[in-house]
């Protein structure tokens, strides 16, 4: 693996049925599910903050982000921790478990699936193997509640 | 040599010198005849001008060497000091701190050059010339014309003024019946040798023994002896037409070599020789000083708090080993003698370190005086700054972030509050407004007071502006408490609209200082008096980082509500809380206290186990001020020692929680902001 890659490389992880993709650059760790405090009054997608060694991070259910409705986690539920610029944010998701390297040509753009409730935040569609994998746009999905701010 | 490792020490010390010198030339304003104060002035002139000088910013050197010559002018009495010129230095002051600043962001003074001010001291200096001129009604103007000299005069006159010696220009103009001229000029010469030693001649001294001149020749001389005294002994000598002595420091008919110009700051003195190459080499890789980060934040300490401070690291090594020790023939009882002992040295190595991050409100303050003073001067108000308890110390990172809130209400209170000198004697107040800042400790936490004796705020122009607005109902118009009123003015709607202004003022703004203070832990309060002024109270808490904190239980979460927020926690019966205007309350010591409910407030759903008799309920009582409000929480854990954490940029503004702590077992407790439930 040499440099050039990491720039097409994505952290893969599953919700509901579909696979996602996060370019690698953001992820800073993944994490097991461990205790997440509640946040009152904070958002409902965002189930709460949790203690990673030390540091106080907000965690945000993909799923409820989504719309989608929301589970119990099970043994595979993975914390995605990303940091973008200054901030440091969890994405819990139902699993994740590889790393995918998806060529440029290999992205269709998202314009097609405009009318989805997840469009806003989708930034392609990744095929690998005549998978399909959806590529999220990050700073959409932070950004958006940070402006509402 | 790098001179990067004193860029700290450059920018700590340059800026208390510029403290020093606008307290001083504030007095000055007011006390003109004090000369103490000029000489003062000069001498942090002079500092800076070596510092700067050292560091290679030439910038800042040149402007303070034109100050220097300028007071020097003051200082010899030749000049009297002004209002103008009193501008004029207020000016470069402000300049100097700009400089300063910029190498503080940026590691170096920057490209911009300072001289309009520096064309500003010169006119003042030129000016005494022309009054001079005029008083000596002399037709010799012409000698005005810049003399050009080299660095060796240069130096010879800096030397001779270090010296304490005066040096003068000479010119003198021979009649035109003189028939010997050099013969003439030789006398003129040995007189002026007699009492003086000429450091310069135009023509050179041979060109006039050989009588290659024309009818006028000039001299540079340092002398011990005054002016009058050189021009009487030269006007005694016969066919003399004029004789013309000017001061060198008052004047700049000088005209230095460009290149000397720039340097001068490392000539003048010897032991500077060796450094100026270092410094033009340091010019030279500029670009690269450019990208220096911003430099770090210092902060001054006593060596006593340092060395308490070290004392407690070793008392703490003390600890440590005697833990050791207990590993191999530990009791219980030993082991919770040396944890109590380990938590007392913990306590006193928090405060010790707390004490270290103290600074001085002063720090703030110092800046105010001249503020007021400006403001005053631009609304025609007569204002006198009253300041107390300057040593009052809060953390360093609270002080950085209070001042602008502090120049907000001082502002308010300048701009809206005072009234025009011509109203206040209408009124029958003392033409001469007051505006009081105040600080003081208060338990755990620090007091600033900004008051003035204005006009005080008009609560039913508010109450009417916030109805009109839609800020409050009618009803609540005709109900609303004088209190509430004036909480209207800490309305984030109020403060951006143009309304405000039209009001009184009051409000611009006062949302962000609002905000800025709660973000800092604290609150503010305004008392007022319509007619009388009005006081703003802000309330900081001593630090930031630790505070103490009980942690309650609320179902199955825990919560940490600050323990300088907490009145009392009692019990109280469920069956008295009423139900007052779908407000709950509850009779408490024969006051009515506000009842809420933290698993309202929080959310929470599931029910707490409570083993507690069915009607008895824990209420924590926090006050904000002098208001209290009863909080309902379901189980107490205890008291605690916190480190405050921030639930980070992604979660700003959740109602009722200031931020997180991390708990002994790893899981993370809110922290209640108790502000939020008044």
């Amino acid at each position: 693996m040499n440099n050039s890659d990491a720039a097409n490389q994505y952290v893969v992880f599953k919700l509901r049925e579909e696979y996602y993709g996060i370019p690698i650059s953001y992820v800073k760790t993944l994490e097991k599910v461990t205790d997440i405090t509640r946040v009152p009054n904070a958002e409902e997608y965002v189930i709460g903050v949790m203690n990673l060694r030390g540091e106080v991070v907000p965690i945000i259910d993909l799923r409820l982000r989504f719309g989608f409705e929301a589970n119990e986690k099970s043994e595979d539920a993975r914390t995605i921790v990303l940091t973008l610029d200054d901030l440091v944010i969890g994405l819990s998701v139902d699993s994740s478990s590889e790393v995918l390297t998806i060529e440029d040509e290999d992205i269709d753009s998202a314009a097609k699936f405009i009318n989805s409730f997840e469009d806003d935040y989708i930034k392609g569609i990744g095929k690998v193997d005549g998978r399909m994998i959806i590529l999220i746009d990050i700073h959409k999905l932070v950004n958006n509640k940070l402006e509402a701010n | 040599m790098d001179m990067s490792q004193y860029l700290d020490i450059f920018i700590e010390e340059s800026k208390e010198h510029l403290q020093n010198m606008n307290q001083i030339l504030l007095q000055l304003e007011n006390d003109h005849a004090n000369t103490g104060m000029i000489n003062e002035i000069f001498r942090v002139a002079h500092t800076i001008k070596g510092m700067a000088g050292t560091m290679g910013y030439t910038h800042t050197a040149h402007l303070t060497h034109e100050m220097e010559n300028a007071l020097q002018l003051v200082r010899s009495g030749e000049i009297e000091i002004n209002s103008e010129i009193i501008d004029v230095l207020f000016q470069c002051f402000d300049k100097l701190e700009k400089y300063v600043e910029a190498v503080e962001s940026n590691g170096n003074e920057g490209n911009e050059d300072s001289e309009e001010l520096i064309e500003l001291i010169k006119k003042i200096i030129l000016k005494k010339d022309t009054e001079k001129n005029v008083q000596e009604s002399s037709d010799f103007s012409k000698n005005q014309t810049k003399l050009k000299v080299d660095s060796h005069v240069e130096n010879a006159v800096k030397r001779a003024w270090e010296k304490e010696y005066n040096a003068y220009l000479i010119s003198v103009e021979l009649s035109t019946k003189c028939m010997l001229k050099a013969a003439r000029a030789y006398i003129v010469i040995n007189e002026l040798e007699s009492i003086a030693e000429i450091i310069y001649s135009s023509p050179s001294i041979e060109d006039i023994e050989d009588e290659k001149f024309d009818l006028e020749f000039q001299f540079i001389v340092g002398t011990k002896a005054d002016d009058k005294v050189i021009k009487s002994k030269l006007k005694n000598i016969m066919e003399i037409e004029t004789v013309l002595v000017d001061d060198l420091r008052e004047n700049n008919i000088l005209e230095f070599d460009k290149i000397n110009e720039d340097t001068f700051a490392f000539e003048e003195k010897s032991d500077y020789d060796d450094r100026s190459t270092s410094v033009e080499k340091n010019e030279s890789n500029s670009d690269e000083k450019a990208r220096k980060p911003k430099v770090g934040k210092t902060v001054r300490v006593d060596i006593e708090r340092l060395d308490n401070l070290m004392n407690l690291v070793s008392e703490l090594i003390i600890i440590k080993t005697r833990l050791e020790d207990l590993d191999s023939d530990g009791t219980n009882s030993n082991m919770h003698e040396a944890t109590e002992y380990l938590e007392r040295i913990t306590t006193s190595l928090h405060d010790a370190v707390m004490k270290v991050r103290m600074v001085p409100v002063e720090r703030v303050f110092n800046r105010f005086p001249r503020m007021v003073r400006d403001m005053a001067k631009e609304l025609g108000k007569d204002i006198t700054l009253k300041m107390r308890g300057q040593d009052t110390e809060l953390d360093r990172t609270v002080i950085d972030e209070i001042g602008d809130p502090l120049i907000h209400l001082i502002r308010n209170s300048i701009d809206h509050g005072i009234e025009l000198p011509s109203i206040r004697e209408k009124l029958g107040k003392d033409k001469d407004a007051t505006v009081e800042l105040i600080a003081y400790s208060d338990g755990n936490s620090v007091v600033i007071e900004v008051a003035d004796d204005g006009a005080g705020i008009d609560l039913d122009v508010i109450k009417k502006k916030a109805f009109e607005k839609g800020t409050i109902t009618s009803e609540e118009y005709q109900a609303i408490s004088d209190d509430d009123a004036i909480k209207l003015l800490f309305n984030a709607g109020f403060s951006t609209a143009k309304v405000v202004t039209d009001l009184s003022g009051r409000g611009v703004g006062l949302d962000v200082v609002r905000t800025k203070i709660e973000s800092l832990g604290g609150n503010i309060e305004i008392n007022t008096s319509l007619g009388k002024g009005s006081k703003f109270v802000i309330r900081l808490p001593l630090t930031l980082a630790i505070i103490q904190a009980l942690l309650v239980k609320v179902s199955s979460e825990r919560y940490a509500i600050p323990l300088n927020s907490i009145k009392e926690i009692t019990t109280i019966c469920e069956s008295r809380i009423r139900q007052i205007q779908g407000n709950e309350v509850v009779l408490y010591r024969n006051e009515t206290l506000p009842i809420k409910r933290m698993t309202e407030i929080f959310n929470v759903k599931e029910k707490a186990d409570n083993n507690r008799k069915e009607d008895e309920t824990l209420v924590v009582i926090v006050k904000k001020g002098n208001k209290t409000v009863g909080i309902i929480v379901d189980d107490l854990i205890g008291q605690q020692e916190v480190v405050i954490k921030s639930l980070g940029k992604y979660l700003v503004n959740v109602d009722a929680i200031a931020g997180a702590t991390i708990l002994g077992n790893g899981s993370i407790a809110l922290i209640v902001d108790t502000n939020s439930f008044f």
